[in-house]
């Protein structure tokens, strides 16, 4: 009977594709479930090393930490994720605010850096800083010298009539970077002239990207001629050997904290514990460099790589991360972003 | 009633008493350690799981399927139809309303668990698993034999449970999730309802501002959004038609080469075409370098933006409404044309009177697809879009951005779907209820018209420039790969595929490089879900234009409706729904199976119901006067008549589902990772050479699945004429089945 016969074979086609693909999550004691929020290289490193060392399997996935936030508020319900390592700290801090990760604290919290503790206080032990990287932005050497430019050194200099069309940042409504720029130019200068600083620095924007770090690539490849990003990403080029110089400006700049935090529910709270005691460690820290990333690490007794921007060579500033870390804060400075900065013409 | 009945009985009482219900954790089909205490505990059965009252409100739907199978020896068609109605409906109704009611601790309808013997709000249940999923399988199946032996279309069994099955399966995989996601554009951020901010948010003006008419600044996204889209549809349908004519209806020398370059971009995972227009036509890219040192035309960013953009699209959509249309023209009988060259009119005349005509639903189909599909592109966008900000980019970073505003983003997703959705009625509209019928039962052996010469010139005009670009767009994916950085320091290096693609013999053979995981992945995923969406893609189109029945055009829509979502919003609405029991399956590799399923689904219906609204209903008649079913007229009538159709679904969703980056961004899991997620990754990084490489890998996979899909499946036999023997199509294989 044909009808029979079709219903046979589906049902078994169901079944069988059905069994193939429902392993449920692995489990057993043993596994840990990282989501990773700097480049892949890195996260492999981590993954791998920790894997390694413990025995404890590392199933890890690289993600955005914009991404990763989305994604821990979506599962919150039912956490599928154990630790978040790496990423910008301003959505750290505002998954604390909002309860989706955990308190924890390390023993080896007493090696820490100032900021790093500083990160962990403000968000009520949920989160702690594991690397820093200061703002600031790349220019390509070949570009500046054709339009005779002298090196751009500080904020000031980005706004230059010949940089016209030829600076690029993030939309800080899609980048953490860019938001921390935001940020540093309102604590830098004060709102207002902040914001004026801003509109006349809009003359010179080509574009507001969406990655934060889009604008270090895009200078390297001489796309365009200045890009505001953390130094590190500009280094990253630099050490390839592409024709871009990173700048940390003269007035003063902010700076990120890449953190970790345990996730609220985590199935395998015990080896998330183990790994963020691991990753505070100057071994695990040490695991950057090779990498190819060049923030500086948390952890006082670790190396720092020589390629790493000098923290202690820059005017840093006294960057507020709980107000502005906030999310009252943070909506009101990007309403105010768009409305005053954005629909300017050029 | 009849044995086909009894078979689902049985696969009703083998989920209900047999198969464990809920899916436990650590299930595995190599180690059992996840069975301890079976038929109770986590793996237990429902039956034993109602009777030792872990699960009291299992117990009722047993009783259903006991009615049910109390009518096993009754011959009386239409009191046993009743009945079987009644038990499938109130089984269905039992079983959602449990697991709804009843999922996570302090979660769920506490009242109505309550009402089903549960404790309120303490009670808890896992997901379900394929006991569960048997079980309402078995009683969907009663419901729809039920109504078959009421006499419900025809009486026939086949066509009330596809519609059932394909009811059951869009309700829960499309319309649920929409209304998870857009149930939150009424909400602020806090939770609470609030209608106020939904319409503040909807009449924003940056999305219906008109700052690019009336003072220097940007439009609002939603009308970026709608230019681009209709562009996009023009522009790809003009040239798939220009195309699919000339391969088919001139004598054009290198026809198997265009044909090939034509489907290359739609294998070409998203950001590459990207790229490469960037590494061409940049600031520094290789054109604008050689405009700059030979005429001193200086460099510009004009690729960032609009034309960036629409030059993506088109090279990437043009080749779909190729697919769409060749197997239109070849559909359209020359029978009809030669009788208006006998009636003494002259090619142009027949061509605009004849030919043209009976190609205007494909072309309309075409136009959707480019238009829909420019709306919910998000990969080129991101890598061109400069200032020109589009809808599917806005929503994403509304909901993956520094603002985190899931709000907006589902605003705006509401927006989107009122643009793709007005389309589809537009189009609807503009093809009325005429007939484009032209194979049919009846002698039909004419030769395909030559087109007019004008027609040949014009397209191509349009046609050489635009496969030389393709050609140099891959000729630098390919070159890139091998050296060492694009654009600056040209030294050959194999570094890039040796990071991707090495190889370690010294333990035996260990897959030692970074891209091989999610390759294998990609690979796995994307050929279980490529027949899974023909055949419910073919099946629903058979459906929507060769059965009546009340609801059809609700169908119809639903299809539409996972297409015109953007990939995005339907990643984060599948984690909101999928993510908690009843279905519990994020970060399984069924979940991106499903995904792929539902978002290429639309293709498969489209490409369906194209090529069935050309084949005569007087074939299927004569079969069913021949007392075949409506299984049998399917499968041996019109599916062969179907294998373009066919052969356009299987490729596309295979492909789409090797290259979909935005609806799984959100899905890929450690354990499931994709290729394209790690693409993205390596963009992200600055890693163009190793991005490259690994799409280049891809493209020569994919391109291979696509020679041997239709190698498998053949060309389907119309007894034309061949206008000469060199011209042969090739030989099809054995018809399968």
């Amino acid at each position: 009977m044909q009808g029979y016969q079709w219903l046979r074979a589906s049902a078994l086609a169901m079944l069988a594709t059905g069994a193939a693909f429902v392993a449920a999550p692995a489990q057993a004691q043993g596994s840990l479930v990282m989501y990773c929020g700097v480049q892949e290289e890195w996260c492999r490193a981590m993954s791998t090393t920790f894997e390694k060392e413990t025995g404890i399997k590392v199933a890890m996935t690289r993600k955005s930490a914009g991404e990763i936030y989305a994604q821990l508020k979506a599962e919150s319900a039912n956490p599928r994720g154990d630790i978040w390592w790496g990423g910008t700290g301003d959505p750290h801090l505002q998954a604390a605010e909002e309860g989706l990760t955990q308190e924890y604290e390390s023993a080896a919290n007493k090696d820490m850096q100032d900021w790093s503790l500083a990160q962990w206080r403000a968000a009520q032990k949920r989160t702690i800083g594991i690397y820093a990287g200061a703002l600031g932005f790349g220019f390509n050497t070949q570009q500046i010298k054709q339009k005779g430019l002298a090196e751009p050194k500080c904020w000031a200099d980005l706004l230059d009539a010949k940089l016209k069309d030829d600076v690029q940042v993030a939309d800080p409504n899609s980048s953490g970077t860019a938001y921390n720029m935001l940020a540093t130019i309102v604590q830098l200068m004060g709102e207002d002239k902040g914001f004026d600083y801003l509109k006349a620095l809009h003359k010179n924007i080509s574009q507001y990207t969406k990655s934060g770090a889009a604008p270090a690539k895009a200078a390297s490849l001489g796309e365009t001629a200045v890009g505001i990003v953390f130094i590190h990403d500009a280094v990253v080029f630099a050490v390839q050997g592409d024709p871009i110089k990173a700048v940390a400006p003269c007035e003063g700049t902010g700076y990120e904290i890449g953190s970790m935090s345990i996730i609220k529910g985590a199935r395998n709270l015990d080896n998330a514990k183990k790994f963020y005691d691991w990753a505070l460690t100057p071994a695990a820290q040490a695991l950057a460099a090779p990498a190819k990333s060049y923030q500086v690490p948390s952890n006082k007794n670790a190396v720092v790589p020589p390629q790493a921007p000098k923290m202690s060579e820059m005017k840093l500033i006294n960057y507020d991360f709980v107000k502005y870390g906030s999310s009252a804060e943070r909506t009101r400075l990007l309403t105010k972003w768009d409305k005053e900065v954005k629909p300017l013409p050029k | 009633m009849r044995p086909v009945t009894r078979f689902v009985l049985l696969l009703g009482w083998l989920g209900y008493a047999i198969i464990p219900w809920y899916l436990p954790d650590g299930m595995s089909l190599t180690e059992f350690g996840w069975l301890a205490g079976y038929p109770f505990g986590k793996a237990g059965s429902a039956l034993a799981l109602a009777l030792s009252g872990t699960a009291p409100w299992l117990l009722p739907i047993g009783a259903l399927l006991v009615l049910a199978t109390l009518q096993l020896g009754r011959s009386n068609a239409a009191s046993v139809g009743r009945i079987l109605i009644g038990a499938g409906l109130a089984g269905l109704a039992l079983f959602f309303a449990q697991g709804f009611a009843i999922t996570l601790k302090g979660q769920g309808l506490p009242t109505l668990a309550a009402l089903l013997g549960g404790g309120g709000a303490d009670t808890a249940q896992g997901g379900m698993g394929f006991g569960a999923f048997l079980t309402v399988l078995s009683l969907l199946l009663l419901l729809c034999h039920g109504l078959a032996y009421r006499g419900i279309c025809r009486g026939d069994i086949f066509t009330t449970s596809s519609i059932g099955i394909i009811v059951l399966l869009i309700g829960l995989f499309i319309f649920y999730p929409v209304i998870t996601i857009l149930r939150s554009a009424l909400v602020d951020q806090a939770g609470a309802f609030a209608p106020a901010a939904f319409f503040e948010r909807l009449f924003s003006a940056s999305i219906w501002g008109l700052g690019c008419v009336t003072a220097n600044t940007n439009c609002g996204v939603a009308w970026n959004t709608l230019i681009l889209a209709v562009l996009t549809g023009v522009t790809t349908t003009l040239l798939g038609l220009a195309c699919a004519l000339l391969i088919l209806r001139t004598g054009m020398p290198g026809k198997r080469v265009m044909r090939l370059l034509t489907v290359l971009p739609i294998i070409t995972p998203p950001f590459v075409i990207g790229l490469a227009l960037i590494l061409l036509f940049g600031r520094s890219g290789l054109f604008s370098n050689l405009l700059y040192e030979w005429f001193a035309i200086p460099r510009s960013r004009w690729i960032y933006g609009l034309p960036g953009i629409l030059l993506a699209q088109v090279l990437a959509f043009a080749p779909i409404a190729f697919l769409v249309l060749i197997g239109v023209v070849q559909g359209i009988s020359p029978s009809l044309e030669e009788a208006s060259q006998t009636l003494g009119a002259k090619r142009w005349a027949t061509f605009s009177t004849v030919t043209w005509p009976l190609l205007k639903p494909g072309i309309a189909n075409a136009f959707l697809l480019g238009f829909v599909e420019s709306m919910a592109d998000f990969g080129n966008p991101l890598v061109l879009g400069g200032n020109f900000e589009v809808l599917s980019t806005k929503i994403f970073f509304a909901v993956v951005g520094a603002a985190h505003n899931q709000g907006q983003a589902a605003v705006l997703a509401f927006v989107l779907l009122a643009f793709t959705l007005g389309a589809f009625w537009i189009q609807r509209r503009w093809l009325g209820g005429k007939s484009y019928t032209t194979v049919t039962g009846k002698g039909d052996s004419g030769l395909p018209t030559p087109l007019p010469r004008r027609v040949t010139w014009l397209a191509g005009l349009v046609i050489v420039p635009w496969v030389s670009l393709t050609a140099v767009i891959y000729l630098v994916i390919l070159v890139g790969g091998f050296v060492k950085t694009m654009g600056r320091d040209y030294t050959p290096t194999l570094e890039h595929y040796k990071t991707g693609f090495s190889i370690d013999f010294s333990r035996g053979l260990y897959f030692d490089g970074s891209a091989w995981n999610s390759f294998f992945t990609t690979i796995k995923l994307a050929a279980i879900s490529a027949p899974l969406t023909a055949i419910i893609g073919l099946l629903t189109a058979y459906l929507l234009t060769r059965q009546r029945f009340s609801g059809r055009h609700l169908l119809e829509f639903a299809t539409m409706l996972s297409f015109a979502i953007p990939g995005t919003v339907l990643g984060v609405s599948y984690i909101l729904a999928f993510n908690v029991p009843p279905i519990e399956i994020t970060g399984t590799g069924l979940i991106l199976v499903i995904t792929f399923v539902f978002r290429n689904m639309p293709v498969g219906v489209r490409s369906g119901i194209a090529g069935l609204s050309q084949i005569d209903k007087s074939l299927d008649e004569a079969s069913t006067t021949l007392r075949a079913r409506s299984f049998t007229t399917l499968w041996r009538v019109v599916l062969p008549l179907l294998r373009p159709a066919l052969v356009a679904a299987l490729i596309y969703s295979f492909v789409r589902s090797m290259t979909a980056v935005s609806a799984v961004i959100f899905l890929v899991s450690a354990e499931y990772n994709l290729s394209t997620a790690y693409i993205v990754g390596r963009v992200e990084a600055g890693e163009f050479g190793l991005a490259i490489a690994y799409s280049s890998v891809l493209i020569v996979f994919m391109a291979a699945g696509i020679g041997l899909i239709q190698l498998g499946v053949g060309e389907r036999k119309l007894g034309r004429r061949v206008a000469a023997p060199v011209a042969a199509t090739p030989a099809p294989a054995p018809a399968i089945g």
